[in-house]
């Protein structure tokens, strides 16, 4: 086990910079997931930290030893790739313990390894198997069990369920958090799936053009946003932003939003966003949990307004409404029972205890 | 009403249903598909398996083709000490060749491999030159560079002290030089098939393999070989063929000479059967080729589908 | 950002490894010089003959430096050039080549859509026995053929010895098979969907192949067009047992039986007569090395 410190990482393709200057520390036993769009240089800082690629600038410390210039194999990693990369020529069993006879480990630790791995994966049928035999589920996990067996310092895995199906990659997501649990190997895991990121990780790197946007806990990331790409990346469905100003009404301040509706704010949030100049364009940032059917006791800083109805989309367990408003479109979540339908008007409540104001120029969130 | 309404009409249909029958059956697609096929069928069955067979039966005939004689051609070669040197010089020649044209054409092809994707193109072509060269056209190159009076390599040899070496006139250089153009002409084969399985190995497995912990021969033991072992078989069975059945290389170069030391079942075949004008013992030469050939096709081909088998 | 620092002392920098950067640069240089010496080994021929190409005889027989040309001269060139029994010889393979690429096309193309699309009753094994016939070399059959063809012009008094176009009936065993297994290869990475939509649009057979495959497959076709010139042109033992009089040789045959005469070599003449001889598939080489490429490992990944 040990720890992994990035420290102004960067690299160069000849004139492109795909990753500028990453700062990151991750302690021992941690699971982080780097997450962001294609291109964000995610799979790129990963494949740093393994060796696969040379660092142009910066270092990269793994258990306090520098490795910038360590090659792959001498840096006791194992990495789980998105098309599992097995050797197709070889069984299970030779595929999970290639590493370890290559460094001539005596055969009965080989097979002692192979097969506590295989029951942890739960691949004990398949061992003799060649990998062309396996369906995609089963061959991600000959891969893990191939990183496992190792024992290394760090687990890497470059987005290992894309290649799956939607059903499949649940139940491997909570595979892989079990082993976590039973492992305790230090993680990093890449993907651009924003659910991957928040339901496995400790911590989470949100990057995006090569650079860090956010790192925080699942529940920092997703309750206090600190730029809009964070905001509008984590959860789903999106955050909404509303283009909107401050105004002081009535002795209070407001968020105007149209002509015709303006929310006055909580006293928190009032006294918050009393210094911003009130002619700053902003948007209003309000998840779809926040905006819901409106209810006869609304309790303070929930305010009420009236819209039509665009789509609705029936889920069961609630409803999606999407209505449109200053040209933005807005999605809300009601209660399957409030009436919302196509085209309707529906009177809506907005939760300003769990509003964001960002910056419309900037991004950045207030 | 409606059934005498329907009555000529019914008779009508089923006349016409005849005549269309065998329109039908042109249209049906195995007839097509047969059809066109056929002009490649009726040319191998007429030019490779046809004489393949007359073959057979020339080299039961005498000298004239008045009589037959059944195996005494055969008998006759056994005896002859010049048919077995040509068995082993033919297999020598073949197996030789074809290991080192396999072996340089799979470290040039790593080596072209490795460099990047925009030199590739550069490299590649200049070292397909031999193999698009028509062999008899190197040959003669080759011939000149080997002349006894005024060969290049002599000369240039004459500087490090290294006394002229007749390249074709001494039995041991005469089968040297004769390989060696084999392998020259060869080789840039291999390297474009063994390139082409190279780049076909996905980089993934590379990688997950120097994390694992190989380093660059293991790397190659472990996952290129296996990986071409099919492309491997292939082209070594096709070029064992190819290399065997031999001709223009050693006719021009040596003529089977000095003493019939470089001569292999082409080019005595040629000898006997077209200058010699004996026909039947020249069939029962190249009819001897069949049984090697066979044996080293079928070792081949099983090792290819006991691999497909698995793969 | 949140980011719990951990205060850290400067890293420790053990320099235990080479730079691999640097390893790497080391590679590619070794890489390099190997595949220059290679390249030499492969040009040295080729560049010798045009060497020696531009030799008067005098400067040859002087035996001065012979990687080098003191006196040039296009004497050889305008030699053979003006000779009209090599530019008859240049002639008959040129149209040998062409005719012969004709018919394999028009062989190969049905033959090869044939089997890659239509399974019919056999189709794999003749795919298969398709690609063995090249097992059957040519050195066991050439005389065979030379007595059937002996036979044939006795009997039917068609002369098919000695005649340059028997070559366009035998040439084709050469370049047939394999240039069907190309386009077989292409033919079967056309997707189905393809031929699907085009029946529901009303085509017929004949009219998928020549309107939809033979253009998406274009590619291929070059390819199997290149080799089964490169092949024709090259030909050797069949030209050499067929034909023997000189107006119907073909250039291999014809430079090395009229150039050499006896004993006496004239070896620029020689050379240039081989390296105008090695020339056509050279310059299609030059310009559509692709394709070339293509073809020869189309049937290798392939299959």
């Amino acid at each position: 086990m040990a720890d992994v410190t990035l420290r102004k990482v960067v690299k160069r393709y000849d004139e492109v910079e795909a990753v500028r200057g990453i700062d990151l520390d991750i302690a021992d036993h941690e699971f982080v997931v780097l997450v962001g769009p294609s291109g964000c240089g995610k799979s790129t800082t990963l494949r740093m930290i393994a060796g696969l690629e040379d660092i142009s600038d910066g270092d990269i410390m793994i258990g306090g030893d520098v490795v910038n210039d360590v090659p792959p194999k001498d840096r006791d990693i194992a990495m789980v790739f998105q098309n599992y990369a097995l050797y197709p020529h070889m069984t299970v069993a030779e595929n999970m313990s290639f590493g370890l006879r290559l460094k001539r480990y005596p055969k009965a630790e080989i097979k002692s390894r192979v097969d506590e791995a295989a029951r942890m994966l739960d691949i004990v049928e398949l061992v003799d198997r060649k990998p062309k035999q396996l369906s995609g589920g089963q061959r991600q996990r000959v891969a893990m069990g191939r990183a496992i067996v190792r024992n290394p310092k760090v687990f890497l895995f470059d987005e290992p369920l894309s290649n799956l199906d939607a059903k499949l990659r649940v139940q491997m997501r909570i595979e892989i958090k079990k082993v976590h649990q039973k492992v305790r190997t230090t993680t990093v895991y890449v993907t651009h799936d924003q659910v991957e990121a928040m339901t496995l990780a400790d911590r989470v790197v949100v990057m995006n053009h090569g650079r860090i946007e956010q790192i925080g806990t699942p529940n920092e990331l997703y309750h206090k946003p600190a730029t809009k790409f964070v905001a509008s990346f984590i959860g789903s469905p999106a955050m909404n932003f509303v283009p909107c100003r401050l105004e002081d009404l009535a002795g209070k301040l407001h968020v105007r939003l149209t002509d015709r509706i303006a929310f006055p704010l909580p006293p928190a949030r009032a006294a918050r966003y009393q210094g911003i100049p009130r002619a700053d364009k902003l948007l209003l940032g309000l998840r779809p949990e926040h905006i819901t059917e409106a209810k006869p006791h609304p309790e303070p800083g929930v305010e009420a307004f009236q819209t039509v109805l665009d789509v609705t989309e029936p889920m069961g367990m609630e409803t999606l409404i999407y209505f449109t408003l200053e040209g933005a479109q807005v999605c809300g979540r009601v209660n399957p029972n409030a009436g919302a339908q196509d085209g309707a008007p529906l009177r809506l409540a907005v939760d300003l205890n769990n509003m964001h104001l960002l910056n419309e120029v900037t991004g950045v969130v207030l | 009403m409606a059934d005498v309404a329907l009555q000529p009409n019914r008779a009508a249909a089923q006349t016409a249903r005849k005549r269309s029958s065998l329109h039908n059956a042109l249209k049906r697609k195995s007839t097509v598909a047969f059809l066109m096929t056929l002009p490649l069928l009726l040319l191998i069955a007429a030019l490779v398996i046809y004489p393949a067979f007359y073959a057979v039966h020339l080299a039961t005939l005498n000298k004239s083709m008045q009589r037959f004689v059944g195996l005494s051609n055969f008998e006759f070669l056994f005896k002859r000490e010049t048919f077995w040197l040509v068995v082993k010089q033919s297999c020598i020649f073949a197996i030789t060749a074809v290991i080192f044209k396999a072996v340089l054409g799979f470290i040039i092809a790593h080596f072209v491999h490795n460099i990047p994707a925009k030199g590739q193109r550069k490299w590649r072509g200049m070292l397909l030159v031999p193999w698009v060269i028509p062999p008899a056209m190197s040959t003669l190159a080759w011939l000149w560079l080997f002349d006894p009076s005024y060969s290049a390599f002599n000369y240039t040899l004459s500087f490090f002290g290294i006394g002229p070496i007749p390249w074709t006139g001494d039995a041991m250089w005469a089968r040297f030089s004769v390989i060696l153009v084999n392998i020259w002409v060869g080789a840039p084969f291999f390297m474009i098939m063994y390139l082409a399985a190279l780049k076909s190995v996905p980089e993934q497995l590379y990688e997950a393999a120097a994390i694992d912990g190989a380093n660059w021969w293991q790397r190659i033991w472990y996952v290129t070989l296996p990986m071409m072992r099919n492309i491997i078989a292939i082209t070594t069975l096709f070029s064992l063929i190819v290399t065997f059945a031999n001709f223009d290389i050693v006719r021009i170069l040596t003529a089977g000479g000095p003493l019939d030391q470089t001569h292999i079942f082409a080019t005595w075949a040629f000898r006997i059967g077209i200058e010699g004008s004996d026909i039947p013992l020249g069939a029962s030469v190249s009819l001897f080729m069949v049984p090697i050939l066979a044996v080293a096709a079928i070792f081949i081909l099983r090792d290819i589908s006991k691999r497909g088998n698995e793969a | 950002m949140t980011t719990a620092t951990i205060d850290k002392a400067a890293p420790t920098r053990k320099v235990k490894y080479g730079s691999m950067s640097r390893d790497r640069a080391w590679a590619l240089r070794w890489s390099y010089f190997f595949l220059v010496i290679f390249a030499i080994f492969f040009l040295t021929p080729p560049i010798y003959m045009f060497i020696t190409s531009l030799k008067s005889s005098a400067e040859i027989s002087a035996a001065t430096n012979p990687w080098w040309v003191f006196h040039p001269t296009l004497e050889n060139y305008a030699g053979l050039l003006t000779s009209n029994q090599f530019l008859r010889f240049f002639w008959n393979s040129a149209i040998v080549s062409i005719f012969v690429v004709t018919i394999t096309m028009l062989i190969s193309v049905p033959a090869a859509f044939a089997l890659s699309r239509m399974r019919f009753w056999g189709s794999a094994t003749l795919a298969t026995g398709v690609f063995l016939t090249y097992l059957i070399p040519e050195t066991l059959l050439f005389i065979p053929l030379f007595k059937m063809f002996a036979v044939i012009g006795d009997w039917t008094g068609i002369q098919l010895i000695n005649k340059w176009y028997v070559l366009l009936i035998l040439y084709p065993t050469l370049t047939v098979p394999f240039c069907t297994w190309i386009m077989i290869g292409y033919f079967a990475s056309i997707p189905k969907e393809l031929d699907e939509a085009a029946v529901i649009d009303g085509a017929s057979w004949l009219q998928t192949l020549t309107r939809i495959f033979i253009p998406v497959a274009f590619p291929g076709i070059i390819a199997a067009t290149i080799f089964a010139f490169t092949v024709s042109w090259a030909q050797f033992l069949y030209p050499l047992v067929f034909t023997t009089s000189t107006d119907q040789l073909v250039m291999p045959v014809g430079i090395i039986t009229s150039l050499i005469k006896g004993d006496v070599f004239n070896w620029g003449q020689i050379m240039t007569g081989a390296l105008l001889g090695a020339a056509p598939p050279l310059i299609i080489y030059a310009f559509l090395m692709d394709y070339y490429i293509a073809g020869l490992t189309a049937g290798a990944t392939k299959g």
